[in-house]
């Protein structure tokens, strides 16, 4: 159904092209609010949301706590250092704990792929994947899309090249789904050892040189590097990775038309990504950090309707 | 069709309407000093736009013209099933001390006005808050009355108002419908 996105958001490869298209034209009002004095609308009041994280992340985290706070909505944000996670209990006694303690919505972040899916599946509560091992990370996905959206209009016939560490890279997967859906055509560049095998099956464009994928491409995400992920030998050096593939002015320059310049963060700079291409005219890495927040105020948003138990509750309290 | 729906206003009716909310609007603020006017989305952004100029006609003054969604401020969010689309608010001055008159296209239970003061408060603190409405349909369920009310009418519980703007719905008029016709 078009109307809504269902129970949880787990990834782009399960929603309609209409479900994207839902969310990125939610995410456009909720923009001015955050523009506003007071950066707050009573939407959410009442809800209870834990932000369940099993991995490090500034960014992501504090994006969504902006935006459930920005909704009104009480927040708890659990991290693995120091909580009940350490002590060895499982992600879904940590939930039903969670849960235990009547709460409305569930923000996971685990290094296992399919661990949103698997909790989703067994607890009440919405889930919404903030990132699953190297599956997807749809909310970056989905801000990712609306940025482009608001530089090309529609994304049809569009070519954006996602650039560097695919391999590992669960937002590689969930732009490759929502662009695809949205008709935009899609490239890969990147190392061989850092392109996932069947890469062809996705329907993407594989190239080897990031100068073939400049001459190409309309818009390039550059993806960061995942040093933390990099056990054995994946690329020779940072220096050569950046001798080879970084996005630099130089082989910008040799491009027929201006390229957007999308990055994820957090960037290294002078690797993936040179100093001068991130802070350039046509980057539009920090217009991404703005939409991240209004996306994930329209999810949050989108999910928390048409909920059986929250209806009574609102027929029984004060109108 | 069953039951025709009655005409309420028609083109030039509707007109002459606005005309006189606009009149009315300028004396209630003694002039057109510190008047802001904030349509609610959809139609009542229309009409407080068509009012405007009216008053800039009438009065060689440019009134500020803002939009309200007040979808985020309902008190039916859980149970209304699919999301309703959020519209744009678009307020980009200061309401401290100014006369805001909020313009909407019918008022009813007075449930969107409630959500309306709540989000205006946000916005700033007006001297005062005026609210003018194209219809009253009566049947109220909170205590809020209009300033200026261009047409009022008694509307049965089961039948509906609809207003038809060249703007969205490329004709003017007014409409009493049966609640299962038309959309």
């Amino acid at each position: 159904m078009a109307g809504s996105l269902g129970k949880d958001l787990l990834g782009l490869a399960d929603l309609s092209a209409a479900q994207i298209r839902l969310v990125l034209d939610t995410a456009v009002p909720f923009r001015e609010i955050s523009e506003r004095q007071i950066k707050k609308v009573p939407t959410l009041r009442g809800m209870t949301i834990v932000n369940l994280f099993f991995e490090p992340s500034t960014r992501t985290r504090i994006s969504f706590e902006f935006a459930e706070k920005r909704l009104s909505a009480d927040t708890v944000n659990v991290a693995v250092a120091g909580s009940s996670v350490s002590k060895g209990e499982t992600l879904v006694d940590t939930a039903r704990n969670l849960e235990a303690m009547k709460i409305d919505m569930v923000v996971v972040r685990h290094p296992a792929s399919g661990a949103a899916r698997f909790l989703a599946e067994r607890i009440e509560s919405n889930v919404i994947n903030a990132g699953d091992g190297t599956h997807e990370h749809p909310t970056q996905g989905l801000l990712d899309l609306l940025t482009l959206r608001d530089k090309f209009g529609d994304l049809a016939g569009k070519r954006i090249c996602i650039c560097g560490d695919v391999l590992h890279s669960r937002v590689a997967r969930s732009n490759i789904w929502g662009l695809t859906k949205l008709g935009a055509e899609v490239g890969v560049c990147g190392p061989r050892s850092l392109l996932p095998n069947a890469i062809g099956e996705m329907g993407v464009t594989v190239f080897d040189r990031i100068e073939d994928a400049i001459q190409w491409a309309d818009a390039l995400n550059i993806l960061r590097l995942q040093l933390e992920r990099m056990q054995g030998g994946y690329i020779p050096s940072l220096r050569e990775y950046n001798r080879v593939f970084g996005v630099t002015r130089a082989r910008l320059e040799a491009a027929p038309r201006d390229l957007l310049i999308l990055h994820p963060g957090p960037m290294n700079r002078g690797v993936e990504i040179d100093s001068d291409v991130a802070d350039g005219p046509h980057s539009v890495i920090l217009n991404q950090v703005t939409n991240g927040v209004a996306v994930r105020m329209a999810v949050l948003y989108l999910l928390a309707g048409g909920r059986p138990e929250l209806a009574e509750a609102a027929k029984r309290g004060p109108a | 069709m069953p039951n025709n729906p009655e005409t309420v206003l028609d083109a030039r009716a509707l007109d002459r309407t606005l005309r006189r909310m606009a009149d009315q609007i300028v004396e209630l603020n003694s002039g057109t000093d510190g008047l802001v006017l904030v349509g609610i989305q959809r139609r009542g952004v229309q009409l407080a736009e068509r009012i405007v100029k009216i008053i800039a006609g009438a009065e060689g003054a440019t009134i500020p013209c803002g939009a309200l969604d007040i979808t985020l401020y309902r008190d039916d969010l859980q149970t209304v099933g699919p999301r309703p689309v959020v519209g744009a608010t678009h307020l980009p001055w200061t309401l401290d001390d100014q006369h805001v008159v909020i313009v909407d296209d019918v008022l009813y239970t007075g449930r969107t006005v409630r959500a309306a003061l709540d989000e205006l408060a946000d916005f700033g603190r007006p001297a005062r808050i005026a609210l003018a409405v194209l219809i009253d349909r009566g049947g109220r369920e909170l205590p809020i009355h209009a300033d200026v009310v261009g047409r009022k009418v008694d509307v049965a519980p089961g039948k509906r108002v609809d207003v038809f703007i060249v703007e969205l719905d490329g004709r003017d008029e007014v409409v009493i419908a049966s609640r299962t016709s038309g959309e």
